[in-house]
């Protein structure tokens, strides 16, 4: 359901700004959501003010160096920090991104907000609980699906088959898409959102699949697939510039097809 | 959703609040309120049939309503709302049939452009029936 105000204890109040940093020119300041589950309460927007020539160039660079020189209890997710793993996803100054991809510099405004992928319980301040959006990629059955004796070596395929492929397996799970989208806001439980879907499409248009009438049976209800409505802002935040908004058309088109 | 149970006190992430609008997003629920919009006006032009048919009196009190300035008001930005639904009821057909236009610029420009088609083409329709 459409609900535009946050649920009461949910709605972050003012922190505490934390003191600037002595003898430096370059400083930017960041606001950054705080939880803590054993201190309980409404989240909180700490202020933190960080030396940029004592920092490196990303977002994540930003978090690491907040948790090392000034606030050792701020938590967040990280592995990668090269744009692969997809753990660092979370909202930053109103889009949503991985942190570590995202220079700093790139994000425009005096003060710089950091949030949680938005409308997800969070468990402490930068983390999510992802296991709603984790059931709904195992729902989609994201491996391959034969009815046809195994090959001896391997599931061939051609160059062009593979192609289709393309902006498609580049995917790393890492949120940003379903968590923009109002349309997964307001029906996160009943709409399987742009990530799962761009992943079923995946499956779907892969030559070697043999599931592909299951998996659009698997998709064909009011909400699963159809709650959609191309607001585009998965392929707008996208980190790795993929467009789960044109997969989701694509899988509509099949839908179409098949009864054709 | 899985881990809210009752005794879960996990607060729920900002999303709109903290949201910087894209112009698809912004295109996108402008499209749903002029929807919503122009079946509210379907009433109002059987409204005017009606009182067409019901003679002058009734006919004239329509009239007189439809030429006060709230009534000009609303039916300007009623025009707005038909050009606008009509260009990006286009967009979701080319959308859905030939799938062209899904990158995010030319998606970006795409509502721009039909935001402009609905004010631009509303004002130029008054100021066209202005002289008539």
């Amino acid at each position: 359901m459409v609900q535009l105000t946050l649920p009461k204890g949910s709605a972050p109040k003012k922190g505490k700004e934390w003191p600037k940093p002595e003898r430096s020119k370059n400083v930017r300041k960041f606001k950054v959501y705080r939880y803590s589950p054993e201190e309980g309460g409404n989240p909180r927007w700490d202020i933190y003010h960080v030396d940029m020539d004592d920092c490196g160039p990303m977002i994540l660079d930003v978090l690491i160096h907040i948790k090392n020189k000034i606030d050792p209890t701020l938590a967040f997710r990280r592995s990668c920090r090269e744009g692969v793993c997809g753990s660092c996803a979370m909202n930053v100054g109103g889009h949503n991104t991985i942190a570590c991809t995202k220079g700093w510099d790139e994000v425009a405004g005096s003060v710089i907000s950091i949030a949680p992928l938005p409308h997800l319980p969070v468990v402490k301040d930068l983390i999510p609980d992802l296991t709603n959006f984790y059931a709904q990629h195992a729902y989609v059955q994201p491996y391959l699906k034969t009815d046809t004796p195994e090959p001896e070596k391997e599931w061939r395929q051609s160059e062009e088959d593979r192609a289709e492929l393309d902006g498609l397996y580049e995917c790393i799970l890492c949120a940003c898409c379903s968590t923009s989208c109002p349309s997964y806001w307001w029906n996160g439980d009943k709409y399987l959102g742009p990530a799962a879907l761009l992943q079923a499409y995946r499956w779907l248009i892969d030559s070697r699949d043999e599931g592909t009438g299951e998996r659009l049976d698997d998709l064909e209800d009011p909400f699963k697939l159809y709650r959609c409505h191309t607001i585009m802002n998965c392929a707008q935040v996208c980190p790795k510039g993929l467009n789960p908004a044109k997969a989701i058309a694509k899988i509509k088109h099949m839908m179409v097809e098949r009864v054709a | 959703m899985a881990g809210s149970g009752p005794t879960d006190t996990r607060p729920l992430s900002p999303h709109v609040q903290i949201w910087k609008w894209h112009w698809t997003m912004a295109g996108s629920i402008f499209h749903r309120i002029s929807g919503v919009g122009l079946y509210g006006g379907a009433f109002l032009i059987g409204a005017w049939l009606i009182a067409l048919a019901s003679g002058p009196e009734a006919y004239a009190l329509v009239e007189s309503i439809a030429f006060s300035l709230p009534g000009q008001i609303l039916l300007f930005l009623w025009s707005m709302a038909v050009l606008y639904h009509f260009a990006n009821g286009l967009r979701h057909l080319i959308w859905d049939g030939p799938m062209v236009g899904f990158s995010p610029k030319v998606a970006s420009l795409w509502s721009m452009f039909n935001f402009a088609f609905a004010i631009i083409g509303a004002a130029v329709i008054w100021s066209l029936a202005s002289f008539f």
